[in-house]
């Protein structure tokens, strides 16, 4: 079977600064993909290139068969990429639900006029939204929160939000950045039911970067290790971890 | 039986075209009563006009949450526009009603077009660079009108920048437009009962905006601009929406404006950055995101220098005070501390529920 993302040879540089160089990873419909390095190793990096944030320098994209390099970050996300960030940006003045709603911006979609002169046609379409943002709120347990402000949601939950508002751009492959930070292991525990919940009733393919350990090697099925920019070894998670060249990158000689 | 429910903006709305409907049932009473003076009777149009631009600014601070220090230059193309247009037609179209309308999309139109235009190159900036360059904007256009001369005789429309002698005009002709002297004798067609009907067109405008797809395009701009960009936003698309409508109500405002004074001209301090300033005060106090703290804000404002009309030569220094005092008020954790311990929504509700 063909791989969903294709990624030959992808570099970036920053100045003098090598940031990536020679990343290649390929990933299969339905696949839970992780991406993990030391600090600085250039993951984020990789992150951004692959959602249109930086342009890279050289190398292709290829998603479902569709060349997507060099495309801007919202037609990446409409040609079927999206991403939850590091440090949670989440739209903090507006209700969780609109949250969601705004993820649902392309899919559901009704010209200004009929929204400011209120006709039918915007009940329609904001009922349906509601609906849909509903059902993606009940599946991350949100749906009683719903009228609160982002902003005042507790950590966990805002981790949550984030994928949820994600999943509601209808994405063929979803990135996760660092989801479980800050969590403590309970809160990771219930993440990796929530992520193989996500990929197997969404039929998601799913590439992540983490730190945790436990979560990585629980739910990823094939890892990329990358150090200094560059792919230190690539493989099945079990084989990737236990190789020694991987623990001297983490703890050192 | 089915109650008919309102969701919380619904009903949050409804309070604001209440409060408007009912200051203006209140006003016709008083003034068919006879228990109003002819200075406040003089202050009701110009009250309509500084709401509209209240609100309209509120949509690019408040929804969009770009600093824009330029409104006061697009109520000048607004009011330009829209007078011109009066001149131009007050002996072809009889109905002044009619004519005044018409105005009022030009002048709303042409501030429109005008906002997309400079829109276009300065939203790329953001926070104080936005906030200095439409500055400039503003300025530019002032001075632009006020070097303007725009004349008609038989056989057309003649333009010049220079002077009205360089128009040429024929010997049955008129200057309308006439540089820094304005434009005069612009029919007196604005009524408080127009400019109420505007203050609830532009609150359907901005408040059904709000509340629709394009509403949280825009909020969710103001919120996370690199987010909103990940989920598919057109982040320039909505920007521009955003900041060419607001334009586009404040030249609306200066139409209703131009057609209360027998005299326009594009001074400091009527288009100048004075003005621009005063509107976002008039935001700010409000509550920067608060249409109807908008609305309030700007009625009190322009009424408390005219009520105390000794110190109405210190009004710009009691807007630099009330400004002051109303960031220290937005801002001071302490003082935001004590509004949240005594708000009223607090003793009705839970904590972390919203709207």
């Amino acid at each position: 079977m063909a791989a969903l993302l294709e990624v030959k040879n992808l570099g970036i540089s920053f100045g003098g600064l090598r940031a990536v160089d020679d990343f290649e990873v390929s990933i299969k419909k339905g696949q839970l993909y992780g991406l993990i390095g030391p600090n600085g190793a250039g993951k984020t990096t990789v992150f951004n290139l692959l959602t249109g944030v930086y342009k890279p320098s050289e190398g292709i994209i290829t998603l479902d068969g569709v060349n997507i390099t060099g495309l801007k970050t919202i037609e990446i996300n409409k040609a079927g990429i999206a991403r939850t960030f590091q440090n949670i940006r989440l739209f903090k003045e507006l209700s969780v639900i609109d949250n969601v709603k705004a993820g649902l911006h392309n899919h559901y979609k009704y010209a200004t006029i009929e929204g400011i002169l209120r006709l039918p046609n915007y009940f329609k379409m904001e009922k349906a939204m509601t609906e849909k943002a509903m059902e993606l709120l009940k599946v991350f347990e949100l749906e009683k929160e719903a009228d609160y402000l982002a902003a005042n949601l507790p950590y966990g939950k805002q981790r949550k939000l984030e994928i949820a508002r994600a999943l509601a751009t209808e994405p063929k492959l979803l990135l996760l950045d660092e989801p479980a930070a800050g969590m403590n292991p309970n809160e990771t525990m219930e993440l990796m039911d929530t992520i193989r919940f996500v990929r197997d009733s969404f039929d998601m393919t799913i590439l992540l970067i983490e730190h945790d350990m436990k979560l990585v090697s629980g739910i990823c099925e094939e890892l990329t290790v990358l150090n200094f920019g560059r792919i230190l070894t690539q493989g099945a998670t079990g084989t990737v971890l236990n190789d020694p060249q991987v623990i001297t990158a983490y703890l050192g000689e | 039986m089915k109650r008919l429910k309102l969701s919380k903006n619904a009903k949050d709305n409804l309070i604001t075209y209440g409060i408007v409907i009912l200051a203006y049932v209140i006003m016709q009473i008083m003034i068919n009563t006879g228990h109003i003076s002819s200075l406040l009777q003089g202050l009701l149009v110009p009250l309509c006009v500084y709401v509209i631009l209240a609100v309209s600014l509120n949509l690019t601070v408040g929804i969009l949450g770009e600093l824009s220090l330029g409104h006061a230059g697009f109520m000048c193309v607004g009011a330009f526009a829209g007078a011109f247009f009066s001149r131009y037609m007050q002996n072809v179209i009889e109905v002044s009603l009619l004519r005044f309308l018409i105005a009022i999309i030009i002048g709303a139109v042409s501030a429109g077009i005008v906002g997309f235009l400079i829109g276009m190159p300065v939203l790329r900036l953001r926070g104080d660079y936005l906030a200095i360059v439409t500055l400039a904007f503003g300025e530019i256009i002032k001075s632009i009108i006020n070097v303007l001369y725009i004349g008609k005789d038989s056989s057309g429309l003649h333009f010049s920048m220079k002077d009205s002698m360089s128009l040429g005009l024929a010997e049955d002709g008129d200057v309308i437009i006439n540089g820094a002297q304005g434009i005069t004798g612009t029919p007196k067609d604005a009524t408080f009962t127009i400019g109420i009907v505007l203050i609830i067109l532009t609150l359907i405008i901005v408040l059904n905006l709000i509340h629709s797809r394009d509403g949280r395009a825009i909020m969710s701009i103001r919120d996370n601009l690199i987010a909103a960009e990940s989920i598919g936003i057109n982040i320039t698309k909505y920007k521009l929406m955003a900041f060419s409508v607001s334009a586009a109500l404040a030249g609306m405002a200066g139409v209703l404006y131009s057609h209360n004074l027998s005299s326009l001209m594009a001074t400091p301090k009527n288009f100048g950055y004075n003005m621009s300033i005063m509107i976002l005060v008039f935001v700010v106090l409000g509550g920067i995101g608060n249409i109807r703290g908008s609305i309030i804000s700007a009625v009190i404002l322009t009424l408390l220098p005219e009520l105390l009309r000794g110190l109405s030569n210190y009004r710009m220094l009691i807007y630099s005070i009330v400004l002051i005092v109303m960031m220290l008020f937005n801002w001071s954790p302490k003082l935001i501390n004590l509004r949240k311990k005594y708000s009223l929504r607090r003793l009705f509700k839970k904590t972390g529920e919203v709207r």
